[in-house]
């Protein structure tokens, strides 16, 4: 850059800022700048993320309850994860977790690949009908959870009205019974996500160069050697992708659930989170309930990185 | 930009608004269930925003989330409520913890007297450490768990032949659990006006407390203790005897028999429904609900009888109702005081009872007429004489979650024994008073 | 075999083939239609036909669902309303037929009130910083910037429980519990990750030459950024801010515990709508309507930028 160019454009600069101050910010070095730009962002995540976080494991070893201000907070070692990891009652939440999580991504990936590859075939209102698919998942999942109960109800449901249509089977009991109710909560899951999975298909489908079917049918691959060869290579990354972010948020799973059976019949559907808020905010025994939030971000964390391995894995 | 400004304005403008919703002065909040005698509340509240020109508002959350809501609310030290009508059992938390003013100063400055309360309900709505006089509410709303049957049905000739051919003796109002549970047997699947209608609408409720409630009016009717020795916390032998294990069965027996089908997550409200809508014979419910009940368009008039839990060992019947109170986060405790000095008057009371609360003034309650003055009046006062309550402990949320995890478990998801069921209970029990220092 | 070199590629089959996937999509797409179609009716439903059995499918549409919404009502004697003389309003005479009188507004338009404060509130700032951050990130050396990304990316791995413990706890210190304030900056931070993940790709997108150009002809950094790169980012802005929207209309889980009366948004809200002596479900689907509405609308408006959103930008077009 020569003298002159700089010097014509702190005049420049010059006119364009008018009072002093606004002046000294708009020539404030890189650095300054990069340092101005990103420390709220890093402040507000220390104080509403990291902080709570590094006082949740700090509370995890002691006996605090919250709803008891007064008492003295005592440390008590490991005695809180002792007690969770010994507990019964623990790995049946556990349990209904896998299975609520283990299901709805079965579910979701054979019916969103599937739609997916129908969708590909490029019929005339593909996309229309495929904007109509991805309304579920972007409501409210309590909300959902709320309006599920009513489609569940035993005698005046739609949902048990329509499955009787098919097969005479009586009065559903979605929510009440043992039996049903697991599969209650993952059919509705499984409805507001099954589009979600779809669309990273449909990501990874269109991603699919045209030459490389075009290859295959010059050495007469069958439909089946296509999608076996070609098409799920390409469009594992996406889908393995995709159930990570859904099993990472159903492993979370709350909201939906809560509203739809509140953990029954029994302890039936009481995922790990529920459970949780049970222990958090019900009993209030906030040292144990920290213990177990913790337990429960090192098994996603912890679920999750083996996972991106094997994703990676994958992808090369 | 035109997102990022229009944001702004937004942000702006609404803060404004929510702001200047504060600015009103002179009023107070009051936080109840949302049920029938809140609105009743509501009714009354008016007289008092007349004389003191201070405006009532009110928080009233579905029973299902009260407990839940409200107890988040005194924890976070939250100032939305400034009086609160809190269920029994938490006047020992409110008291332990602070949540709560205590009252007794104000009480004699005031010429209050507790004496002029019925003595079971200072009892278990205002009192803490129990028995003492230390005051941290005014019982405001006696309550128990009662029944409601069809008064209309009981009474058909041929149905009531039916009953006399089956079970050799007369259809009338059960006088015992056995005896309940045969009626409800009976009415199970019978046709009536064309409809199928089914035994009793009983609570199987899982989240807030529901079940609890239900259950422990069998095992209060069969003698159930919580403690061996009471304020000893010695629950073995007491919680998981013989005969509270043959209440819980008869429980699930019950559940199982002879409720309409899909009634497995059942309170107030869906038992109400239940009721009203024709499906059921009886009902457990609140005696709260039944002025509702006796004026209901459907169901109201001669339609229903009343009558309180019935014995099986012995009288019992669970506690319901509630105290009020002042909340100690609130910054306008003046008022609140004066809200409860003039809710204490023997004529607001009056007023009370006649719009459908349960006044638990003796110049009411214990007044010659009060037994007959209403078709349930004289229930309801058989029932309080037998009253008992839940554990009122300030660790009793965690108590109660205990007991409806374990008892639902077993009679609704039907996994384990009634004494496995119990067995654990006390575990789970033990390890909460042994966490709060009781044992 | 016809020689056409379109013919090979999968994406255009033959006539029957397209026809037969088209219906498949379609039927799936009506079915999983059902449930919202289902709501929007039961809406205008009279509480009798909402619990009827078998469920009416064919019923006289009512606004007693929505009235119900709006209103607080009590149950009165009919020699009480008849006291009162002839109903003023054609929602009056509503109620009155079910023995009913409106006692006053219900909370619902509060609650509604708080879900556009907070939602709003919280995109604004979330987009603000967001916006930054992103391109600081994009355009500057900065110390561990790979660490600080991957953390701001790992603070949704928290299941909303456990981050709501200690909030809870720090929000009742400094007095922020039950207010939008506080509700706002939690939904901000937590919005953050996704606004800056998301925007950085935006950012990355704007080749460096344009702000180059910039400073050559005289603007300072702080300029260029304003003056070029801000108008590049439009569509991804809006994108964004669409994005954190939604998440804040729909949480429920911090809303539920860290609000009780005067900072409650909608979702914690609808499910609790009752009615005198049972769950109100037309007002509850009424409720349900309002509330899902705006979302459906956004949902069909930016269906082409979804799949950037909900991946955190790993999925670009």
């Amino acid at each position: 850059m020569s003298t002159q160019t700089i010097e014509r454009a702190a005049e420049r600069v010059a006119q364009a800022t008018p009072s002093g101050l606004s002046r000294r910010i708009a020539g404030l070095s890189d650095g300054a700048i990069a340092w101005l730009f990103v420390s709220p962002t890093i402040v507000l995540l220390l104080a509403i993320n990291i902080f709570p976080l590094l006082w949740t494991i700090y509370l995890s070893f002691t006996n605090y309850r919250a709803n008891q201000p007064g008492r003295a907070i005592r440390w008590i070692g490991t005695r809180n994860y002792e007690r969770l990891l010994g507990s019964e009652d623990i790995w049946g939440y556990m349990q209904a977790t896998a299975h609520f999580v283990c299901w709805t991504m079965a579910l979701q990936v054979l019916l969103g690949l599937g739609l997916a590859l129908l969708i590909n075939r490029n019929f005339k209102g593909a996309s229309f009908w495929t904007t109509v698919i991805l309304i579920p998942m972007m409501l409210s999942p309590a909300v959902v959870g709320t309006f599920w109960t009513y489609l569940y109800q035993p005698q005046t449901g739609i949902f048990s009205y329509i499955v009787n249509l098919f097969a005479d089977v009586g009065p559903l009991n979605m929510i009440g019974s043992v039996e049903l109710a697991p599969w209650a909560i993952v059919i509705a899951d499984t409805w507001m996500w099954t589009p979600y999975i779809m669309l990273l298909c449909l990501a990874g489908l269109r991603s699919i160069p045209d030459y490389l079917y075009e290859a295959a049918e010059v050495d007469r691959a069958n439909t089946w050697q296509k999608f076996w060869y070609i098409t799920l290579p390409r469009v594992l990354p996406f889908l393995m992708l995709a159930v990570l972010f859904r099993g990472i948020e159903n492993f979370k799973m709350f909201d939906m659930v809560v509203e739809l059976t509140s953990g029954g019949p029994g302890s039936t559907t009481e995922l790990a989170s529920i459970n949780l808020k049970r222990e958090a905010f019900e009993k209030w025994r906030t040292g144990y309930s920290s213990a177990f939030a913790i337990i429960l971000f090192v098994t996603v964390f912890g679920l999750g990185n083996i996972y991106v391995k094997a994703l990676n894995r994958v992808k090369s | 930009m035109r997102v990022l400004k229009t944001c702004a304005v937004a942000a702006v403008l609404t803060a404004g608004v929510v702001n200047g919703a504060y600015a009103q002065e002179k009023e107070i909040t009051l936080c109840w269930a949302a049920w029938d005698p809140a609105n009743a509340l509501v009714e009354l509240s008016k007289d008092f925003t007349a004389e003191s020109g201070i405006k009532m508002n009110f928080e009233f959350v579905p029973w299902t989330n009260f407990a839940d809501r409200m107890l988040n609310e005194l924890n976070s030290g939250g100032k939305l409520c400034d009086l609160m009508i809190g269920d029994s059992q938490w006047i020992g938390g409110g008291a332990v913890y602070g949540h709560y003013v205590k009252l007794n100063e104000f009480f004699d400055k005031e010429g209050i007297s507790m004496d002029d309360f019925l003595p079971a309900t200072v009892n278990a709505y205002s009192t803490w450490p129990k028995g003492t006089p230390n005051y941290y509410a005014l019982p405001a709303m006696g309550d128990a768990l009662g029944w409601v049957y069809r008064k209309d049905w009981f009474a058909r000739p041929e149905i009531q032949a039916a009953f006399k051919e089956k079970y050799g003796r007369d259809l009338e109002v059960p006088k015992n659990w056995d005896e309940l549970m045969e009626t409800a047997e009976f009415f199970q699947g019978r046709e009536i006006d064309g409809k199928k209608v089914y035994g009793a609408a009983i609570y199987t409720e899982r989240g807030s407390e529901g079940i609890t409630m239900g259950v422990t009016a069998a095992l209060y009717a069969w003698g159930f203790k919580y403690e061996n020795t009471p304020g000893k916390y010695d629950m073995d032998g007491a919680v998981n005897s013989p005969a509270a294990v043959e209440a819980l069965e008869a429980y699930k027996k019950f559940y199982e028999c002879c409720t309409p089908p899909g009634h497995s997550d059942a309170y107030m409200v869906a038992n109400l429904d239940a009721y009203k809508s024709g499906q059921v014979a009886m009902q457990m419910n609140w005696f709260a609900f039944f002025p509702g009940i006796a004026k209901d368009e459907a169901v109201g008039g001669d339609v229903s009888g009343f009558f309180a839990n019935p014995r099986e060992t012995v009288e019992g019947s669970t506690l319901g109702g509630q105290g009020i109170s002042v909340v100690a986060y609130s910054d306008k405790q003046e008022e609140a005081l004066q809200y409860i000095k003039w809710f204490a008057q023997p004529e607001v009371q009056a007023k009370w009872w006649k719009l459908g609360g349960y006044s638990c003034h003796k110049a009411v309650a214990g007044a010659p007429d009060f037994p007959t003055s209403t078709p349930f009046a004289g229930e309801f006062l058989k029932a309080m004489g037998s009253v008992k309550d839940f554990w009122q402990e300030p660790t009793y949320a965690e108590l109660l979650l205990a007991m409806q995890k374990r008892v639902h478990d077993y009679v609704v998801a039907d996994k384990g024994t009634a004494q496995e069921a119990l067995d654990k209970l006390i575990e789970d029990w033990t390890i909460t008073f042994e966490d709060d220092g009781k044992i | 075999m016809s020689v056409s070199t379109k013919a090979y590629s999968v994406s255009e089959s033959g006539k029957r083939t397209k026809w037969l996937a088209g219906g498949m999509v379609v039927v799936y797409a009506l079915v999983s239609m059902i449930p919202l179609v289902w709501i929007v009716l039961t809406g205008f439903k009279s509480p009798p036909d909402s619990i009827a059995y078998p469920p009416k499918v064919v019923f006289e549409p009512t606004m007693e669902g929505y009235v119900n919404l709006f209103t607080s009502r009590s149950r009165q004697t009919p020699e009480y309303i008849e006291s009162l003389g002839p109903p003023q309003t054609w929602y009056d005479a509503l109620v009155r037929e079910r023995n009913m009188v409106i006692t006053g507004p219900s909370r619902f338009l509060g609650r509604y009130w708080n879900s556009i404060v907070i939602g709003f509130g919280s995109t604004f700032l979330a987009v603000f910083l967001g916006t930054l951050a992103a391109y600081a990130f994009s355009r500057f050396r900065i110390p561990l910037k790979d660490d600080l990304l991957f953390f701001i990316l790992s603070t949704r791995m928290m299941p909303p429980i456990a981050v709501a413990i200690p909030i809870f706890l720090m929000y009742r210190e400094l007095g922020l519990s039950d207010t939008a304030l506080g509700i706002i900056l939690l939904y901000t931070a937590v919005n953050l990750s996704l606004s800056v993940w998301l925007l950085k790709g935006f950012v990355d997108e704007i080749p460096r030459e344009y702000e180059e150009a910039a400073v050559i002809d005289g603007y300072s950094r702080l300029q260029a950024f304003v003056k070029v790169v801000l108008p590049q980012m439009r569509a991804g802005i809006a994108a964004t801010a669409i994005f954190c929207l939604i998440f804040a209309w729909n949480e429920y889980a911090f809303a539920l515990l860290l609000t009780s009366g005067q900072a409650q948004t909608a979702p914690p809200f609808i499910p609790i709508i009752i009615g005198e002596g049972g769950l109100d479900w037309p007002a509850v689907a009424a409720g349900t309507t309002l509330f899902l509405l705006p979302v459906v609308i956004f949902t069909v408006l930016l269906r082409d930028q979804l799949l950037r959103g909900i991946t955190f930008g790993a999925v670009r077009k």
